[in-house]
């Protein structure tokens, strides 16, 4: 099927749609058959059908869909695309209209050392490429690294889009426990010793350590030390996957994976999505060199080279100066826009419910009671025109049922509150109902939760209460 | 053949079976192209009643499922609009859809279903019935399956092994409706009976692998079911299974096409678990399995479908 007829009627391109392909017309059985004998094994991706079935649903335009991960791309002055498009055409046409180096223009590679510099990093262009979007890393490393049934380690719950990448490679995934602090580094020593007495030895970590997605908590200072001392002493690469370092709402900034390793074991993985345009699909891939030049043939063989238009206009862009006042108004318009969330969340779901509290990003985490099915709430959720990421989306191993991902990057406040209202009201249903199923007490509504212990600090949630009003949302 | 017809064939709209249903009629477009007939697609929606008076079809392809289309709500308003159309009218629909009435005219007529109960929201909320859940599990036995009474596909669909999983399967097939259908399960072979023209095609049967036996998921899906055109099970015992998908198509008012589900236990009993008023079209959908399997190709398939609404 084509992409276009999953858009709603009114962002179609106008007129009727017709293939062009006049494809055979034989039976639809030998069709079948001829085709799964073609499959590779590793487009066996587990993906429940059900799940990929409504999220289609989520697409339509009166559905108000926290189910994304969409920057807000509305607020990119036009006058600042028109003119950085003109100077691109004007300086540089020719080259923008040409194939470039497999690594990256120079300048872009320059620039992108300016926008890493802005965080106090020092790199050197020399060790980077530049990639179509951040998730081509995660494909290239794949690539480089992975043999089918090779172990990869990820966070439990990990990036949903990494799970189609991981799946296709055969990778044999692990997935680490999280609490407020990011992924369980002592769970994860227990699993790399568990992995070693069987004999299999993971290829990388795969981490979004900065207000992970899905998830949106912050891998602690001590954590981030010892994964980087792990990797190290048992020589396994991490790839750290940091498309929202840069959207920090509050607090100090953390020293990278990267920074803390030295140049040895860590990849990084940048990107221009989320402070740019993930229209533009530009990331990068920082590396020690070995690692680097595999990936560059890697990416030759799928790409041949990042688009030279897309670069030629990041240079342009970033040489505007304009890039750190907009990430600043990015900042600005999501933390709004979390605390929204945070305070229609407190609001709207019943005590039984608990989720994450990011300091920055584009996420929280909503985790409800074991008996909840998240999948079967979305279905219901659609018809009530609202939409979230169930949390199966984000695991492997079928773990997730009873999660679901919320973002807020990209609904107004207004379609925050509304869209939390309504899941509210369908959780707090559900609940009631499985109280009467089960002839539990229905608890009453504005009690404390009890708090859980492995999300201490992510549970210091604001909650209504009638003593002392609303509590500060920070 | 009645000759070049201008065709509008409604997909997608809002049911969760949205994204099988832009296949089923992207598919159904090509065809009707390829047979010469002038093919539009309608993404239904709030402007169905505009574009089809846009299009003036000769006749409307019905290629939704689930909500909508296979309830048979768009069969009424093309009623009201006096336009013919393909597959069952309002009523074998609206019957088809809802597993509980299907389920209770098929026990009514003789045709072995597995033995089952419907309760709805209502009763739970308002009469007490979750003190009934022990006696619900005693009557019927264990396992159970717990379905919504109209949903799509596996959508909500659990087994129960022990009373203490009917909540949370509960919970899961209301969230898709508010009637639920508590069904014996019966272990067996899984055929579905296409009826074309008041025929039987060739059965297909499904085989899941055998770690996703007790995964509805893994049902229809490539690779973790493996499909046998015609089934592998012996020629009276077909004709026999054959027969009756017939008759319940007749019994439902499904006989110009429909598939029939059901499953043959070891002591080669057939249960109908359910029927579709319209069968998917896609790739790896199980009646152009089965018409191919009888020789009839997708495109003659479609053509038959034509042909055989009424008063077109």
């Amino acid at each position: 099927m084509t992409v276009e007829e999953n858009l709603p009627p009114a962002r179609r391109a106008g007129g009727e749609h017709r293939r062009m392909d006049s494809r055979d017309a034989g039976s639809a059985a030998r069709d079948i058959e001829r085709y799964a004998a073609l499959f590779a094994q590793r487009t066996r991706v587990m993906t429940s059908s059900a799940m990929r079935d409504l999220m289609a649903i989520t697409e339509r335009p009166e559905v108000i869909s926290l189910a994304g991960g969409l920057p807000d791309t509305s607020t990119f002055p036009a006058e600042t695309l028109a003119a950085v498009m003109s100077r691109v055409a004007a300086d540089s046409s020719a080259r923008a209209l040409q194939y470039g180096p497999t690594e990256g223009m120079l300048s872009t590679r320059e620039g992108i050392a300016r926008v890493m510099a802005a965080e106090g990093l020092d790199v050197d262009p020399g060790d980077m490429i530049v990639t179509t979007g951040g998730q081509q890393v995660i494909d290239l490393v794949c690539k480089t690294l992975l043999d089918p049934g090779d172990v990869v380690v990820a966070e439990g719950p990990t990036y949903p889009g990494a799970v189609p990448t991981l799946s296709s490679y055969q990778a044999d995934v692990v997935q680490i426990g999280m609490d407020a602090d990011g992924m369980r580094v002592d769970e994860l020593e227990e699993t790399l010793d568990r992995l070693e007495r069987e004999g299999r030895r993971p290829k990388f970590i795969y981490t979004v350590p900065t207000f992970q997605n899905p998830a949106g908590v912050t891998l602690s200072l001590p954590r981030r030390r010892r994964l980087v001392e792990v990797a190290q002493q048992r020589e396994i690469v991490v790839l750290e996957d940091d498309p929202y370092g840069m959207l920090r709402f509050e607090g100090e900034r953390l020293p990278k994976l990267m920074e803390l390793d030295g140049g040895q074991f860590v990849i990084y993985a940048g990107t221009f999505s989320k402070i740019l345009s993930p229209g533009i699909r530009l990331g990068w891939a920082v590396a020690p060199r070995p690692l680097l030049a595999k990936l560059n043939i890697g990416a030759q063989a799928s790409t041949l080279c990042p688009s030279s238009f897309a670069q030629l206009f990041v240079s342009a862009y970033l040489d505007t100066g304009h890039w750190e006042g907009y990430i600043d108004g990015l900042r600005d318009l999501y933390r709004e826009r979390r605390d929204v969330m945070l305070e229609a969340l407190a609001e709207e779901l019943p005590p039984e419910a608990t989720w994450t509290r990011p300091a920055g990003g584009l996420f929280v985490w909503v985790t409800l009671p074991e008996y909840l099915d998240t999948t079967d709430l979305l279905a219901r959720a659609l018809t009530h025109n609202v939409a979230f990421v169930p949390g199966r989306a984000a695991y492997l191993d079928g773990r997730g049922a009873s999660e679901m991902r919320l973002n807020f990057s990209g609904s107004s406040s207004d379609d925050i509150r509304e869209g939390v209202r309504r899941i509210g009201g369908i959780v707090r249903e559900q609940v009631e109902l499985y109280g009467t199923l089960t002839g539990r007490v229905v608890p009453e509504p504005h009690t404390e939760p009890e708090p859980r212990t492995d999300l201490a600090d992510v549970l210091e949630l604001p909650r209504r209460r009638s003593d002392d009003g609303r509590r500060d949302a920070r | 053949m009645t000759g070049a017809r201008r065709v509008a064939v409604l997909k997608g709209g809002r049911s969760l079976e949205r994204q099988v249903s832009l296949v089923s009629g992207g598919r159904v477009e090509d065809a009707l192209q390829r047979l010469g007939h002038a093919a539009t697609g309608i993404d239904v929606g709030h402007d169905l009643v505009e574009r089809l008076r846009e299009v003036e079809p000769d006749i409307v392809f019905v290629a939704l499922h689930g909500e909508g289309g296979e309830d048979g709500a768009v069969q009424e308003l093309l009623e009201a609009l006096g336009i013919p159309y393909t597959g069952p009218p309002p009523a074998a629909c609206a019957i088809s859809r809802d597993k509980a009435i299907t389920k209770h005219l098929l026990r009514d007529a003789g045709i072995p279903t597995p033995d089952f109960l419907v309760l709805s929201e209502t009763t739970f909320k308002e009469l007490g019935a979750a003190a009934a859940l022990a006696d619900i599990g005693e009557r019927l036995g264990f396992p159970l399956v717990v379905k919504p009474a109209r949903g799509g596909s596996a959508m909500g669909v659990r087994f129960a092994a022990a009373a203490d999983e009917l909540p949370g399967a509960l919970v899961a097939a209301f969230s898709y409706d508010d009637k639920v259908v508590f069904e014996r399960h019966v272990a067996g072979r899984e055929l579905a009976i296409s009826v074309l023209g008041g025929a039987a095609l060739p059965i297909v049967e499904a085989v899941p692998h055998a770690s996703d036996a007790y995964d509805f998921e893994a049902r229809y899906t490539i690779g973790r079911t493996t499909f046998h055109c015609p089934a592998q099970i012996d020629a009276a015992q077909a004709a026999e299974a054959g027969e009756l998908a017939v008759r319940v198509c007749e019994l439902l008012g499904l006989s110009a096409c429909a598939r029939v589900d059901l499953l043959l236990d070891d002591e080669g009993t057939p249960w109908v678990i359910e029927a579709n008023a319209i069968p998917g079209m896609t790739e790896t959908s199980l009646l152009p399995q089965a018409a191919g399997a009888a020789d009839i190709g997708f495109d003659a398939l479609v053509e038959r479908i034509l042909l055989l609404a009424p008063n077109a």
